[in-house]
């Protein structure tokens, strides 16, 4: 079992146990939960932003080059932004804490 | 092929189906549309065809294209492009769609730019939406779009001994604030951290003029909000840009203009307007058809949604074969639908 945590923008908590080998963006959206992911999970744009919780953040390893540059386009960033479409679903990951960001 | 009619100075744009969306599912459906008589005219928000392939990732390689083991994404719009060239389409590009009317037997389509375009069937290819300009979400930004707040800058003059704020950290950033350095009055470039991806040798020549003094590097921060002329009564004239630092420090920069280079973002905007029961940004439709809630009206590719739908190029082909074939009654009723592999029609107009 890996619950991952997402905090809507309103507060509300949506707990989901999450298969492992998917990535955080697609729990997100076979839950249904707002969020564009326009590209689809192929590293070309910065609609699936989410600020990760601080306790966790670490734990979630290095970005790669590519999605850092992807985030000079998003706003309303923190030191604990990530794209989630990179990060992967795994046992490590069990009680994971995201915010998600407002969906224009 | 229907000719524009003309009505007076309004001149409508007639086809049999109006596509809206020129990526590579809008794309492919002229292509089906055409091989079964149908005229087609396109419209696209972007000033080019080729949707996201173009827009977001022309030079990433696509490897699941049936029967091409692998070519990058303007690669792929050139060949879409070559394949439809025989059923002439015509592009009205650079215009988003703002309304959706039934007119008569019609529907009729009014475009960003004033354009009116009638097509019995309407095929939806648009993607994520429209694409513009990634505008930050800063309160009442729009009051200051045009004058003060800009996405794209054309002439240098109008900058001449201006205080100008440039955000992002691409290219466009650093390319104008190399640009404006001689011509404006002060430049401040905001960017969220030291890194800029962008042409090393421009990024070494700003860093070069920063540590001149003609350029201020602001970093690392972020745009926070926009501060007006509080004595005029609409608010209208920028006078500073809020900037605040990723731990929380807010700066005051006071400027006349602020550029913003977050590239582009997609929006569905009108099409949310057109009772089409839309959800998370998706258009429910019958897959077996691609039709959606109003009769005429089809949507495929990534926006078409149904059970189990794959967001592949190679769906948005096959759901655009599917809405051709669906469009055909509507387009011409009481016609038979004479079912042609294009191994035996060939390409309708051409030599065979």
């Amino acid at each position: 079992m890996t619950m991952i945590h997402f905090i809507r923008t309103n507060g509300e908590k949506v707990s989901i146990d999450a298969i492992p080998g998917s990535t955080v963006m697609e729990v997100a959206r076979e839950h249904d939960l707002p969020m564009l992911a326009a590209c689809g999970g192929s590293l070309a744009c910065a609609s699936c932003h989410v600020i990760v919780d601080e306790a966790w953040f670490e734990k979630l390893g290095e970005l790669s080059e590519e999605e850092e540059d992807l985030l000079d386009t998003a706003h309303g960033l923190t030191h604990t932004s990530r794209l989630c479409c990179q990060i992967k679903v795994s046992d490590n990951i069990d009680g994971l804490v995201v915010n998600l960001t407002p969906m224009e | 092929m229907s000719e524009p009619e003309i009505h007076g100075s309004d001149e409508i744009h007639t086809s049999d189906i109006v596509i809206i969306g020129a990526g590579p599912v809008g794309l492919f459906s002229v292509f089906q549309c055409g091989m079964l008589g149908m005229s087609c005219q396109l419209v696209d928000a972007l000033p080019a065809s080729g949707g996201q392939c173009a827009a977001l990732y022309p030079e990433k390689p696509i490897y699941d294209i049936p029967a091409v083991p692998q070519l990058n994404a303007a690669e792929l719009i050139d060949c879409l492009e070559q394949q439809i060239a025989p059923f002439a389409p015509i592009f009205h590009l650079d215009q988003q769609v703002i309304e959706l009317q039934r007119v008569g037997e019609y529907w009729d389509l009014l475009t960003a730019a004033g354009k009116s375009l009638r097509g019995k069937a309407i095929i939806i290819a648009a993607g994520v939406g429209a694409f513009g300009p990634n505008r930050p979400p800063l309160a009442n930004i729009e009051r200051y779009e045009g004058r003060h707040v800009h996405y794209m800058v054309g002439e240098r003059e109008q900058f001449r001994d201006q205080r100008v704020v440039i955000a992002g950290g691409g290219d466009s950033a650093v390319d104008w604030a190399l640009a404006l350095v001689d011509v404006a009055a002060k430049i401040y470039v905001i960017h969220r951290r030291e890194r800029f991806r962008a042409a090393p040798d421009s990024v070494d020549k700003m860093h070069a003029l920063a540590n001149a003094g003609k350029i201020e590097l602001v970093i690392p921060y972020q745009l926070a909000g926009l501060e007006g002329d509080k004595t005029s009564a609409e608010d209208s004239t920028l006078r500073a840009v809020l900037v605040k630092h990723l731990d929380g420090t807010e700066r005051r920069l006071e400027a006349d203009h602020l550029l913003a280079f977050f590239g582009l973002a997609s929006k569905l905007g009108p099409i949310n307007n057109w009772n089409l029961g839309i959800h998370n940004g998706g258009i429910a439709v019958d897959p077996t058809t691609c039709v959606t809630e109003l009769p005429g009206v089809y949507a495929v590719g990534d926006i078409a949604m149904y059970p189990h739908k794959l967001k592949l190029i190679l769906t948005g082909f096959a759901e655009a074969a599917q809405a051709a074939h669906a469009a055909y009654t509507v387009v011409n009723p009481g016609k038979a639908l004479h079912f042609q592999h294009s191994t035996t029609s060939g390409i309708p107009g051409l030599e065979k």
